[in-house]
């Protein structure tokens, strides 16, 4: 889709973001290890697109989506939102933007106050935001549960009277409610059956179409992301390792991992015919990364100077960045 | 609504038809039919009138003062006139020996060392031991929810205060602290300016038992609100531009309040054990008043001649502490979202 568009301006731009947590921090004073969750990470995101976020567990993609949302202090970087620099935005400044990004979790019980009936969750961002007065407030909150494919009698019930799909479906709907622009969707299907995550994943692309919504889409299942995905972006140990169309990128991955994660989709057709790569070890420790290329210690095609220098992402045709020192054609 | 919309809706598991309730509603639905529960409740409730009931008791039934020394009164028994203080006819048959159980209306239960009522003195013990304990509970969870909430939720310095004052309470153990505090003020008593709180007063015992248990109810409760205010519902509210008040109102209280409540009964049991054990030590409820500890005080020196003086409280006791320990177990099954509604 984006790729016969002009290049438009980013709706929202991330230079070299970094967050740090620190663990293991006791009164003594020098205690406490630094583990580098998102590492100098720029990426952009594109009005109406939706960016795909891959990477195993402990990449860091849910830590980067926290950070572009805000719901994280951001260790260094810049962050633009819609122009507005909000990379050290405090919660009064960051009010406004919360209107324009918003959030959708994984686990939709945990992200629902089991405490609270969904008219009430929903209705305070109304108020909260000021976006309707009086007898509008019931109208939108109607209009909501239909946007999201729920019955408008749902909204006097509370979160366990509910199955996992309708929960991320009030998630979405509360996500929608302050009429964002931009959602950051964090595995928002990967805690369902496999037979509603294709209803959720379809509410998704209807509500884009209908809502002229950009996503940032993070995931595990690259299944998924290929359906979801305009554009994909793949996250290994706290840095992006590849990015580029989502067709062109599964169809001609460049970065040796991007390869070896692609060659692990499970295939319906020639079963057991398609060369498989097995990368040996586990990912690396974010406490101690590898001074070199992250995907080094992994690498089958490492040399000495990826053990030694870091590879910048850099583009290496249209709309393709990849940080490895010898990309694969 | 295109036709992917119409096709979830369809295939959506259909939510129950029954009414939603609340979480309260379905905690008390589940406890009514609990016969456990339900029997406790009867028994802690007949406790609360009996002892109410202590006045009428000590006036229309047994007729005598539980609060003054009877050593030469006499009653009817069986239409005799017998004394209260029996000439021993044990041992060396030295002393008297007070009245055992006449199971009458007149010392029902037998009488003290004093000569006094065992029976009315109980139910005005059970009174000032249920007083005690429940003004305790009070005062004890208040401060623990603030200083535990305060402390969970705003974190900093106002965390890193509170929680070394708990430490502090927390590094003594809770009866050396109960009862350095009881010798202390009971001997003094407390003047605050104009307040003057006698060494007699049942305050003392109440602020005293309603202090000692603060670091052991805030200590969990600043931890359930550290968990929520990481948990995602509380991140998505932040995500969403909710202030933080709302969010203290609307995610962490109702969420931590279940547990505030499951605190109630246990620290009430766990208050009357305390509190009659400073009594039984003489340093909770003062003589003449009585208090369930001080009976079964009373009771230890007849130990042997009138046991039931000192089991008659014991007993009493023991049925208190069981019946609210089911209504706190029960209770907090019933508050968990994740028990089943029958």
């Amino acid at each position: 889709m984006n790729a016969e568009m002009p290049v438009p301006k980013p709706l929202l731009t991330a230079r070299n973001l970094t967050k740090n947590f620190v663990v293991g921090k006791t009164i003594r004073p020098g205690s406490g290890r630094v583990l580098h969750a998102v590492d100098a990470i720029d990426l952009d995101v594109y009005p109406t697109e939706t960016l795909g976020l891959v990477g195993e567990s402990g990449s860091g993609k849910s830590t980067l989506g926290r950070c572009l949302t805000r719901l994280y202090d951001i260790t260094a970087g810049d962050l633009t939102f819609d122009g507005q620099d909000i990379a050290k935005a405090d919660a009064a400044a960051l009010k406004p933007v919360r209107r324009k990004m918003q959030m959708i979790f994984q686990d939709p019980s945990a992200s629902l106050n089991p405490r609270r009936r969904i008219r009430d969750m929903l209705s305070e961002v109304l108020h909260v935001h000021r976006i309707r007065e009086g007898a509008a407030v019931e109208e939108r909150l109607q209009e909501l549960m239909e946007l999201v494919g729920l019955r408008r009698e749902y909204l006097d019930r509370y979160p366990h009277e509910f199955s996992g799909g309708q929960r991320q479906r009030i998630g979405i709907a509360r996500a929608l409610a302050v009429e964002p622009k931009l959602i950051v969707a964090d595995e928002p299907v990967s805690a369902l059956d496999v037979s509603v995550q294709a209803q959720v994943v379809n509410l998704f692309d209807e509500l884009r179409e209908r809502l002229n919504l950009t996503y940032v889409f993070i995931a595990h299942d690259l299944a998924v992301v290929r359906h979801v995905s305009t554009r994909v972006a793949v996250m290994y140990l706290g840095s992006i390792a590849e990015t580029g169309e989502t067709d062109a990128l599964y169809a001609k991955p460049h970065h040796p991992y991007t390869r070896a994660l692609l060659s692990a989709i499970p295939q319906p057709h020639n079963r057991g015919k398609r060369e498989r790569i097995l990368l040996a070890g586990e990912i690396p420790s974010p406490l101690s990364p590898p001074p070199g290329c992250k995907f080094s210690t992994r690498c089958p095609y490492a040399k000495d100077i990826c053990r030694e220098q870091r590879p910048q992402l850099a583009a290496i045709e249209t709309g393709r960045k990849v940080a490895c020192h010898f990309p694969l054609d | 609504m295109t036709d992917i919309t119409e096709a979830i809706r369809v295939h959506a598991p259909a939510v129950s038809s029954r009414p939603s309730s609340g979480p309260w509603r379905r905690a008390w639905h589940i406890l009514k039919r609990d016969r456990a529960t339900l029997l406790a409740a009867a028994v802690f409730v007949l406790i609360i009138l009996s002892t109410l009931a202590a006045p009428l008791y000590a006036r229309y039934v047994s007729g005598t003062d539980p609060f003054r020394s009877n050593l030469s009164a006499r009653i009817m028994v069986d239409g005799k006139r017998v004394k209260v203080m029996q000439a021993s006819t044990e041992g060396l048959g030295l002393g008297v020996t007070p009245i055992g159980p006449t199971w009458g209306p007149q010392y029902l239960l037998g009488a003290d060392t004093q000569g006094r009522d065992v029976a009315a003195r109980l139910l005005y013990g059970g009174r000032n031991s249920l007083l005690i304990a429940a003004s305790a509970t009070v005062i004890c969870l208040c401060l623990a929810a603030l200083v535990g909430i305060s402390a969970g939720f705003f974190g900093g310095w106002v965390d890193k205060i509170l929680s070394r004052i708990l430490d502090i309470l927390w590094a003594f153990p809770v009866y050396l602290l109960a009862i350095s505090l009881s010798i202390v003020l009971i001997s003094q008593g407390i003047v605050i300016g104009p307040i003057e709180i006698g060494s007699d007063s049942l305050l003392l015992p109440i602020f005293i038992i309603g202090i000692i248990y603060v670091p052991y109810v805030a200590r969990p409760l600043r931890g359930r609100v550290l968990s929520l205010k990481q948990s995602e519902f509380v991140l998505a509210a932040r995500g969403l531009g909710i202030p933080a008040w709302r969010i203290l109102l609307h995610d962490i209280l109702p969420n931590v309040s279940t547990m505030l409540i499951v605190f109630v009964p246990l620290m009430m049991g766990l208050n009357i054990i305390t509190e009659s054990s400073l009594s039984f030590l003489s340093i909770g409820v003062q003589a003449p008043d009585a208090s369930w500890g001080t009976i079964i005080q009373d009771g230890q020196t007849l130990l042997y001649t009138r046991p039931v003086v000192a089991l008659a409280p014991g007993i009493a006791i023991v049925l208190t502490v069981l019946s609210l320990n089911v209504l706190g177990d029960s209770l907090r099954d019933a508050l968990d979202p994740r028990t089943k509604l029958v």
